[in-house]
C-alpha cells in the first residue's frame, strides 16, 4: 500500500519517446497548425500595438488580408516578392551544404556582403575601362573569389585546429561590415559614406519577361543543381557522412578536414553568387546594410526545411510572404516599420517549437500503470 | 581632468554595456547553451525598463523607488525572453542556433515597435539623472558613472565568484561540459539550464537598459543598440568565459569604440575618417586572434564549454 502511494507521487503524468518515423501528412498538418497559431498569436501582437485595429478602423480580417495583398497585391508586388524569394534562397543554398556536415556557419550575412562588395569594387575601378560584358564577367569572378575567401578562412582554422566555427564565422561578419564601411569613406571622397548607383556592370535583364525574370531563374536553377549535388554526387554523400558522425567518416578513410574545406569553398561561392545578384543585379551599389540580415535569416530558412534544397523554395517563400505581408500591414495599420522581424520571429517560434512534436510522441500515462509494475 | 583617465572613465562607461551582455551570456553559456538570441534580449531589456518607467516617470516616486522598478522592468522582460529561449532549446530540444536568431530577429523588431511607442520626456528626461547617482552633479566623464555602472562590476565579478567558487557554479559548469555526467551524479539538469539562461538573459536585458537610459541616454539610442550585442557574444569569447575577465574586455572594447569619436580631442593624434571603421573593426579581429590562439594553444580551461551549443537528450545518452 505504502509502496504504490510513493509510486503513485513519483509517477510522471506523462513521458516523451522519440518517433521512429512519422507520416508525411501528419508532419505538415503539425506544421501548418503551428503556423496557424503562430498568426493568431501575431494578430493579437498586432492589436496591442496598432491603434487602427483598437479604434475600429481596421479589423483582423485586413490584417491578414494584409499577408496577401502585400505579396500579391499587384503584378509589381509579385515580381517583387518572387526577387526577395530568390534571392533568400540563393543564400539558403549557400549555407545548406555546411550545415549539412553540422559546421555551424552563421557567416553567410559577410560572406554575401564581401560578394557585393567584391564586384562593386571592380565595377568602381573599371568600370567603362573594359567592355561591358568584360566588366560583368571580372565583377562576378571578384564576388565568387571574396566571398569563398572569406567562407574558407574560418574552416582551414576549423580543420587544421578545431577552432569553434560558429564564434569564427559571426565575427568575420562584423570584420566584414567594417570593411565595406572603410571602403565607402575611401570611395565617397563627400564623408556621407553613401555610394550612388554605379553607371557600369549593370546584369541586364532578360530580353522578354520581368526584370527580376533572370534572378529568379538563376536562383531557381541553384536550387536544382544544388539538389543533385548533394544527393547524387560523391561529394555530397562525404558532406552526409561527416555530419553523421566524423569518426566514420576517419575511419571509413575520407580525409576530413578536406571534405570541411571544399565544402565551404562551395558554400562560399554561392554566396558570392548571391552577392553578385544583388551587387550587380540589382543594387549597383554596395553600403553596410546590402545584404540586410538576410545572411541570418537564410539560416532558419536552411534549417526548417531540413536542408533540402527543394523543401527550402517553400520556407523562403513562407519567410519572403511574412515579410511583405508585415511591411503591408505595417503601412496599412500604422505600426512601426520594425513590425515584419516581430512577425517572422513569432512564427519562427512556433515552427520551431513544433519541430518537437514532430520528432517526439507524448506518451499519457495510464491510471496505475506503475502500480502493476510494482507488484510483479 | 587629465585626459587620458577622462577617456579610461569613458571606455569604462561605454563598456558596461557589454559587460552585462557579455556576463549574462557566460552564464548561459556555461550551462552549454550558446544563446544567439542576446542582441534580441538586450533590446528588450532595454524596452522593458522603459516601459516601467514611461508608466512611472511622472508619478512623483520617490527616487530610489523609480530606479530599482525600472531595474526590476528590464529583469522582467529580458528573463521572459530568456524563457522563450529555454523553453523551445531545453524542453523543446530546438536547435539553439536557429531559436537564438529567432529571438533576436523578434526581440529586435518589437523593441522597436515598443519603443517607437512611447514618449521620450516621460521615460527619459525624468529618471536619466536619478540613474547617474552618485555622480550626477559632476560635469566630467565621472557623471557617466552611475548605479547601473556600480551594478554591472558588481555583477560581473559576482558572477565569477558564484561559478568558480560555490558548488552552485561548479554544478553549473559540470552541466555545460557534460550533462550526461552531471544527470548521472543527481544534477538538474533541465533545472540548471532555465536558471542559467533565464537568469543570464537577466543580466543581458540590464544592459540594453543600461545603454539606453544612462550611456546613451537619447531618443534614438535603441536603434542602435543590437550591434552591442552581438559585440557582447564576441566580448565573452575575447574574456575567455570569465565574467571577471569582462570588465577588463569591456574597456579594451569600449575604448576601441568610442576611441574613434574621443580620439579627435587629443592633442597630437590625428584620425582619418577613414580609420574610424578600422578601429571599430578592431574588437572583431582581436576575438578572432583570441579564438585562434586559444585553439592553438588548446588549454583546457580556455575552452568553450565541451557541450556548447548541444541540446542534451536524456533518452539518447
Amino acid at each position: 500500500m505504502t509502496s504504490s502511494k510513493i509510486n503513485k507521487a513519483h509517477e510522471p503524468l506523462f513521458h516523451l519517446s522519440k518517433r521512429d518515423g512519422i507520416a508525411f501528412w501528419k508532419a505538415w498538418l503539425i506544421r501548418i497548425a503551428a503556423v496557424a497559431l503562430g498568426l493568431a498569436v501575431c494578430g493579437l501582437v498586432a492589436y496591442l500595438f496598432s491603434d487602427k485595429l483598437r479604434t475600429g478602423k481596421k479589423t483582423l480580417e485586413d490584417f491578414y488580408y494584409c499577408f496577401i495583398k502585400g505579396a500579391f497585391g499587384t503584378e509589381r508586388k509579385l515580381w517583387k516578392f518572387l526577387k526577395n524569394m530568390a534571392v533568400l534562397q540563393c543564400i539558403s543554398l549557400a549555407v545548406t551544404p555546411a550545415f549539412r556536415m553540422r559546421f555551424w556557419n552563421i557567416g553567410a550575412e559577410g560572406q554575401t556582403l564581401m560578394g557585393v562588395w567584391g564586384a562593386i569594387a571592380v565595377a568602381f575601378y573599371l568600370g567603362g575601362k573594359v567592355p561591358e560584358w568584360l566588366l560583368l564577367i571580372i565583377m562576378f569572378a571578384a564576388a565568387l573569389v571574396c566571398s569563398a575567401v572569406w567562407a574558407v578562412i574560418p574552416a582551414l582554422f576549423k580543420a587544421r585546429w578545431n577552432t569553434n566555427e560558429t564564434l569564427f564565422t559571426l565575427m568575420m561578419n562584423y570584420v566584414a561590415t567594417y570593411v565595406v564601411s572603410y571602403f565607402l569613406v575611401v570611395w565617397v571622397p563627400s564623408g556621407s559614406s553613401a555610394l550612388g548607383k554605379l553607371k557600369y556592370g549593370k546584369l541586364p535583364p532578360l530580353p522578354f519577361g520581368n526584370q527580376y525574370l533572370l534572378i529568379i531563374l538563376i536562383s531557381l536553377a541553384m536550387t536544382v543543381l544544388l539538389y543533385i549535388y548533394l544527393r547524387h554526387s560523391k561529394h555530397g554523400y562525404e558532406i552526409s557522412v561527416v555530419g553523421e558522425s566524423e569518426r566514420t567518416a576517419r575511419y571509413s578513410g575520407m580525409n576530413v578536414g578536406k571534405v570541411i574545406i571544399r565544402t565551404m569553398v562551395v558554400s562560399g561561392l554561392l554566396c558570392g553568387l548571391a552577392g553578385y545578384l544583388i551587387g550587380a543585379g540589382l543594387d549597383q551599389s554596395v553600403n553596410t546594410e546590402s545584404v540586410g540580415g538576410q545572411g541570418f535569416t537564410a539560416i532558419m530558412v536552411s534549417w526548417l526545411a531540413k536542408f533540402n534544397p527543394l523543401v527550402m523554395l517553400l520556407t523562403a517563400g513562407l519567410v519572403s510572404l511574412l515579410n511583405s505581408g508585415a511591411a503591408q500591414i505595417s503601412q496599412d495599420l500604422n505600426v512601426s516599420g520594425a513590425f515584419p522581424d516581430v512577425i517572422v520571429g513569432i512564427i519562427l517560434f512556433f515552427i520551431i517549437g513544433s519541430e518537437f512534436f514532430i520528432n517526439y510522441r507524448i506518451v499519457m500515462s495510464r491510471k496505475g500503470h506503475a502500480g502493476k509494475e510494482v507488484l510483479k | 581632468m587629465n585626459i587620458w583617465l577622462n577617456f579610461i572613465i569613458e571606455s569604462l562607461a561605454f563598456g558596461a554595456t557589454f559587460m552585462y551582455g557579455s556576463t549574462g551570456e557566460i552564464i548561459t553559456e556555461k550551462a552549454g547553451h550558446l544563446n544567439l538570441g542576446i542582441p534580441g534580449v538586450m533590446c528588450m531589456g532595454g524596452a522593458g525598463g522603459c516601459l516601467v518607467l514611461n508608466m512611472i516617470g511622472k508619478s512623483g516616486l520617490p527616487g530610489p523607488v523609480i530606479v530599482i522598478l525600472g531595474i526590476l522592468g528590464a529583469l522582467a522582460m529580458a528573463m521572459l525572453m530568456g524563457l522563450i529561449y529555454s523553453f523551445l532549446t531545453v524542453t523543446l530540444r530546438a536547435n539553439q542556433n536557429v531559436t537564438g536568431l529567432a529571438l533576436t530577429t523578434f526581440g529586435a523588431g518589437l523593441m522597436k515597435v515598443i519603443m517607437s511607442k512611447m514618449d521620450s520626456t516621460v521615460y527619459l528626461i525624468g529618471p536619466k539623472m536619478l540613474y547617474r547617482w552618485p555622480f550626477a552633479d559632476r560635469t566630467d566623464a565621472l557623471q557617466g558613472l552611475g548605479v547601473l555602472f556600480f551594478l554591472a562590476v558588481f555583477i560581473a565579478i559576482a558572477s565569477s565568484w558564484v561559478l568558480f567558487r560555490t558548488k552552485v557554479g561548479l554544478h553549473l559548469r559540470a552541466v555545460g561540459e557534460n550533462p550526461g555526467s552531471a544527470d548521472a551524479v543527481g544534477i538538474n539538469v533541465t533545472k540548471y539550464k532555465y536558471l542559467a539562461s533565464c537568469i543570464g538573459s537577466g543580466i543581458a536585458g540590464l544592459g540594453g537598459f543600461y545603454y539606453i537610459i544612462d550611456y546613451m541616454a537619447s531618443q534614438e539610442a535603441y536603434l542602435s543598440l543590437e550591434i552591442f550585442g552581438w559585440l557582447s557574444i564576441a566580448l565573452v569569447i575575447f574574456a575567455l568565459w570569465r565574467p571577471h575577465m569582462t570588465i577588463l574586455g569591456s574597456t579594451v572594447f569600449g575604448f576601441l569604440f568610442s576611441c574613434s569619436s574621443q580620439i579627435a580631442n587629443i592633442e597630437g593624434i590625428t584620425v582619418t575618417m577613414a580609420a574610424k571603421p578600422l578601429l571599430k573593426m578592431l574588437p572583431y579581429v582581436f576575438t578572432i586572434a583570441v579564438l585562434i590562439i586559444t585553439s592553438i594553444r588548446n588549454k583546457r580551461e580556455n575552452q568553450p564549454p565541451a557541450s556548447l551549443g548541444l541540446s542534451y537528450f536524456r533518452e539518447e545518452r
